[in-house]
């Protein structure tokens, strides 16, 4: 969903960054993208190669860490395994799933210039 | 451009305000310059397949240099910065700022989002007819284009705003909270936010709203709410909309909201239908329960304040005696 304006937050988090840091270049992006956060991978990288064309970031490579979807089964009371937002408690077969990990949209670390 | 949603930024227009923005450029050699522009714009768009812009800009540019070079020429000066930042953080600040603003005013605000055509703005206008003056009502339309929507609610004497998000699929907290500015909301009002038509990207974005109302039309399919789970994961309360046409429909209502249970345990259904006001009085009565409980919010927020300040000034003339 809507990678357009994720990529947007990106860049400016990095254009932020490079004055409080000030660096010039952008070499590498590591991001986190929880499970259950809803974001195709392949639309993003092509929204950021988009959005940071003639930036300090053109042509950065964008690492993607894949952060594991978690919730809280109420029926099992433990922390069972999520695929899908929606998802059924693999023990139980519940819907009463409280997501509880996996909705990460961060940016971690940067390789600078 | 997104293949995803269509979404892109940069063309924003909010009723009564002109285009004036400002860059901070980084240039390759670390030095940063700040460009404020004035645009005197005098467009002439024909946006063909061989797109002809002119724009006579009047720039007014103050520059200011700020040279940073920290690095000896020919030496690599690669390095790791953290960052640990949500990608929304940006807007999770504005929305902050912005439920700050309303949560101090006793305002009632809800972001109301549907796929297009679900009958958001008919739905609305019957609201503020109803309820007759009894709440003040201010409303905000997000469209990608035109000001159709925001007519139709000034129509009903209630002020509304309208934001063009352009290419954007949705509404951010930046947009919202300049019209806000601009609607000047009384204390103990209600905002509507009527979010851009689109059940994927809004609901990502906080507004700043005490809630978001997920508005489904019977004439669309029950199984809405597991197509698009994280719209209705969002919402507090789902209104399913156009009832009265379920006699000529295959709609199950009870399947709609196990889809949605199944997606979000603790939803809220009412089912209304704007056009015959049928469910219409449990809406009312939901949405004056929510300004009653936001105008007791503020009160006790003040009361905590007033209490807070007659603490620190009976420590007052103790202080000054202590010190003589």
């Amino acid at each position: 969903m809507h990678e357009m304006s994720l990529a947007e937050g990106i860049l400016q988090l990095i254009e932020d960054s490079a004055r409080q840091q000030s660096f010039a270049r952008v070499s590498t992006v590591w991001l986190e993208i929880g499970q259950l956060a809803g974001v195709e991978v392949e639309a993003m990288k092509f929204c950021f190669d988009v959005v940071t064309r003639d930036s300090l970031a053109d042509g950065a490579r964008l690492e993607i860490i894949a952060l594991p979807g978690t919730g809280w089964c109420m029926q099992c009371s433990m922390t069972v395994p999520m695929t899908e937002v929606f998802g059924e408690c693999p023990q139980c077969g519940s819907h009463q799933l409280h997501v509880t990990g996996g909705t990460e949209m961060r940016v971690k670390e940067l390789e600078v210039a | 451009m997104c293949t995803t949603c269509g979404c892109g930024a940069g063309e924003v227009k909010i009723d009564g305000e002109h285009a004036h923005h400002e860059h901070d450029h980084v240039h390759a050699d670390g030095t940063t310059h700040k460009h404020d522009h004035d645009h005197d714009h005098d467009h002439d768009h024909q946006h063909a397949a061989a797109a002809t812009h002119e724009h006579p800009h009047a720039h007014a540019h103050p520059h200011s240099y700020a040279p940073a070079h920290s690095h000896a020429p020919g030496v690599s000066t690669k390095r790791m910065v953290q960052i640990e930042q949500d990608i929304l953080s940006k807007n999770n600040a504005y929305a902050a700022e912005n439920r700050q603003h309303l949560v101090e005013r006793g305002i009632f605000a809800l972001n109301l989002v549907s796929s297009p055509g679900s009958g958001k703005t008919t739905l609305l206008v019957k609201t503020i007819e109803m309820l007759d003056g009894r709440q003040r009502v201010a409303v905000i339309e997000g469209d990608q284009q035109t000001s159709q929507d925001a007519e139709r609610i000034r129509a009903t004497g209630a002020p509304a705003i309208q934001i063009n998000t352009g290419k954007g699929c949705h509404l951010d907290a930046h947009m919202v909270g300049r019209a806000m500015g601009k609607l000047e909301l009384p204390e103990d009002s209600m905002l509507m936010i009527e979010n851009v038509g689109n059940l994927v990207c809004p609901a990502a974005f906080d507004l700043g709203e005490a809630h978001k109302v997920v508005i489904l039309s019977v004439t669309e399919g029950e199984d809405k709410p597991i197509k698009y789970p994280d719209m209705f994961r969002a919402a507090t309360l789902m209104l399913m909309n156009k009832c009265d046409l379920l006699p000529h429909l295959t709609f199950s209502v009870p399947r709609a909201i196990e889809f949605a249970r199944r997606v979000n345990p603790g939803i809220e259904v009412i089912e209304v239908s704007a056009t015959t006001g049928q469910g219409m009085d449990a809406w009312l009565a939901w949405l004056e329960g929510g300004a009653a409980a936001a105008n007791a919010a503020k009160l006790a927020t003040v009361d905590a304040l007033k209490r807070r300040i007659a603490e620190l000034e009976a420590r007052l003339p103790a202080a000054a005696s202590s010190r003589s």
